[in-house]
């Protein structure tokens, strides 16, 4: 099969044998992280550019290792350091990016539907490494890759995805995501943290963790973002972290070979006990090994491969 | 000038007329309304209006001419350009400009531009509070003998319940009706469209419908309160139009309005990130515009104006969360509200009505009929001539226009303001 794709904005627009075939070439280029010379030189002469409006230290970091690894120039702006406190529109920025000819542009943007304004405008390809409250593709993928591995398939398995849903990028991706390949997808959070019409995502909705948790073969926790406390979003940490913290017991009421997964950055002790995240149903670091895996095949499909 | 329009279907719910008629226009007046062929050319300037429709002039209460202030984005000149253009002979100009129409120095600076532009009438809407801070009440008294005819704190709505009371209260005092722009700041104030399953989908905050629907229930109460005249603009919600019924059936003395993009469009256009369809209150679903077409129908919405918003590339060419609320209408909003007639939701006489008749009734203005001794502000329209919307084509200055590349069909060929054609279709 032919990827041809000039972006990658969202999972909302990718067929299930598109992510069949992203999640392949993951697979087969995953190796190469692992040989003593981590290096192929199939994007040598490309030149990878990513844009953070956002922090971002592993996102960031996973892109430029998947950009290495497979030889391929890598340029990083964060905002600091950038046009964008000089008053820069974002569309004057990328076109000024767009001249210097890079590859694909890796943008992370504080907007929802940046990454879309811009691939309507620039002739190179973006890749949307999160866009305000709406996508974050590649960690949705690479959470697909990670259950894969740890189950040997996707469709059936009973999936439940734990905290601020409201607020979540990585939720959004990872409904549609995990329903696209034929899993059943349960959410589960506050009320305040629910949006209506998640059913429309193909996702099933409680507010009550163990009820979400029965049965699971795959439990993920978001990161709940201590500043919503300031948003009425709750009433105190402790009393989250009561009803929606991910703690031992819990993982009785699931299937006996649950994994438990988190995109991270980890507030240990608030959605997730330090026993759970370290324990060994705990698949949280080989989401961030497999992470580059899909950065790399996504690099590679939009501007390797084929197209070379 | 003497005007004779000849042989048009003259439609005029002011006087119960929808038949042929011949309308002769004498310094600025409707001289004589008769049977077609009953009066005599006699050398005058003869419009033939044979397969036209000739209707008092249209009036839009509800827009934007930006001047003073953001010239940029539009003038006095050229919004009243596109109103004549759109079949308009008077528009009401919302308060929001730079420094706000709290004051007589800016309404008499609108009225002399207006004046010497010499197109559409304007009429100026002066601020509720002083500088729409929603602190202080304005001077209503001295902004009505500058001419203002009506008091609005227009896209920053007045979230104190006792300045809104003491807002109708003083109002009444000067028999000025208040129009109110209906939004719970704190429950919507973060939304970038309506909330539900597309502001879900694209990951943008939301404005529930209950941000609307909750400020007009505490401005019905508050006028039961106080008496008055309430006029709610641009109603966008399934919810409101239940209230506002309710209201009217209890005897309040409140008008309301909808907007032609909120019969017309859907939360759906927002698809893609186009920041043309970010507008307050938000487009919303199709259960909504099912609601307000029948609210229309049945007499609970009054008035339709299109609350006409210029905005530049500068505003609109950005990321959707950082993008204006706000699109043009002078020239698509006759086109859209006709294509309610074609499908038989109104009949022509009630979309006049809603278009003409209702508005200057509620801002106790000049027009809105063609009785005899009226002004002689006349629209006259072609219902089946079917164009394609092109928004660079437009008189106004900006382009932030949604229904770009759309066909409709009826538009204005003529605009008579005072007995003077400002406005003929090429």
């Amino acid at each position: 099969m032919e990827f041809r794709r000039k972006d990658l904005l969202g999972i909302a627009e990718l067929a299930p044998e598109e992510i069949r075939h992203i999640l392949d070439t993951a697979a087969s280029l995953k190796e190469i992280s692992a040989r003593p010379i981590k290096k192929v030189p199939t994007l040598r002469g490309k030149t990878v550019v990513t844009v953070f409006y956002e922090p971002s230290t592993r996102t960031r970091m996973s892109f430029e290792i998947a950009a290495k690894r497979l030889s391929a120039d890598t340029l990083n702006l964060t905002v600091a350091a950038s046009s964008a406190v000089k008053g820069e529109t974002l569309s004057d920025t990328a076109y000024n990016l767009e001249a210097m000819q890079p590859d694909p542009l890796v943008i992370r943007h504080p907007a929802s539907g940046a990454p879309h304004y811009l691939a309507r405008r620039l002739k190179c390809g973006v890749i949307n490494a999160g866009d305000g409250l709406h996508e974050h593709p590649t960690q949705a993928l690479l959470d697909l890759l990670t259950v894969e591995e740890a189950k040997g398939k996707l469709s059936g398995l009973k999936v439940a995805i734990i905290g601020d849903i409201a607020h979540s990028r990585v939720a959004r991706s990872d409904i549609q995501a995990f329903a696209k390949m034929g899993s059943q997808v349960t959410v589960a959070g506050p009320a305040t943290m629910l949006p209506p019409y998640l059913e429309s995502l193909g996702a099933r909705v409680t507010c009550s963790l163990e009820e979400a948790v029965v049965g699971a073969d795959v439990i993920m926790m978001l990161r709940l973002q201590l500043e919503r406390m300031g948003q009425m979003f709750l009433s105190t940490l402790r009393e989250y972290s009561r009803y929606f913290g991910l703690a031992p017991q819990h993982l009785e009421l699931a299937q006996p070979d649950v994994i438990i997964m988190h995109p991270g950055p980890l507030n240990r002790g608030v959605e997730i006990s330090p026993e759970v995240a370290d324990g060994v149903h705990s698949v949280i670091l080989e989401q961030v090994t497999n992470g580059v895996a899909v950065r790399m095949a996504m690099l590679y499909l939009l501007i390797g491969g084929e197209k070379a | 000038m003497i005007l004779l329009i000849q042989g048009g279907l003259v439609v005029d719910p002011a006087q119960n007329l929808d038949a042929p008629r011949d309308l002769l226009i004498d310094d600025g007046k409707i001289a004589a309304l008769e049977a077609p062929g009953t009066i005599p050319a006699d050398g005058r300037r003869v419009i033939a209006a044979q397969n036209l429709v000739v209707t008092p002039g249209l009036i839009d209460m509800h827009v934007h001419l930006r001047e003073p202030g953001e010239e940029y984005k539009e003038t006095i000149l050229t919004g009243t350009r596109a109103a004549v253009a759109g079949g308009f002979t008077a528009v009401a100009a919302m308060p929001n400009t730079y420094p706000v129409n709290d004051n007589t120095s800016v309404t008499r600076f609108i009225l002399e531009a207006a004046r010497a532009a010499g197109l559409a009438r304007v009429y100026p809407v002066g601020a509720i509070s002083m500088g729409s801070l929603g602190q202080k009440l304005s001077e209503y008294g001295d902004q009505k003998e500058a001419g203002v005819v009506a008091l609005s704190d227009d896209g920053r709505p007045v979230m104190n319940p006792l300045l809104m009371r003491r807002a109708l209260e003083y109002a009444r005092t000067f028999n000025l009706p208040l129009i109110a722009h209906e939004e719970d700041l704190d429950l919507g104030g973060h939304g970038a469209m309506h909330e539900g399953r597309v502001s879900l989908e694209l990951g943008l905050r939301g404005i529930p419908s209950a941000a609307e629907e909750s400020m007009i229930f505490r401005d019905l109460a508050l006028l039961q309160l106080t008496g008055g005249r309430l006029h709610i603009a641009h109603v966008s919600a399934f919810g409101s139009i239940a209230l506002i019924r309710t209201a009217k059936a209890a005897g309040l003395t409140v008008t309301a309005e909808t907007a032609p993009h909120y019969f017309s469009l859907t939360d759906e256009a927002v698809y893609g990130y186009d920041t043309n369809a970010k507008v307050k209150p938000p487009l919303r679903t199709a259960e909504d515009v099912a609601a307000i077409k029948e609210a229309l129908r049945d007499g609970t919405l009054d008035v339709i104006a299109c609350d006409h918003a210029p905005h530049t590339s500068l505003e609109k060419d950005v990321e959707f969360e950082e993008a204006a609320f706000g699109l043009i209408g002078l020239e698509t909003s006759l086109g859209l509200s006709l294509k309610l007639v074609h499908d038989g939701f109104l009949s022509l006489s009630q979309l006049v009505a809603k278009m003409s008749t209702n508005p200057a009734r509620i801002l106790g203005i000049p027009g809105g009929t063609l009785a005899t001794g009226a002004v002689a502000d006349v629209t006259l329209m072609d219902l089946n001539r079917t164009w394609q919307v092109d928004a660079s084509t437009f008189a106004s200055k900006s382009r932030n226009c949604p229904f770009h590349g759309w066909t409709l069909r009826g538009k204005a060929v003529m605009t008579i303001v005072e007995g003077r054609v400002v406005w003929e279709e090429k």
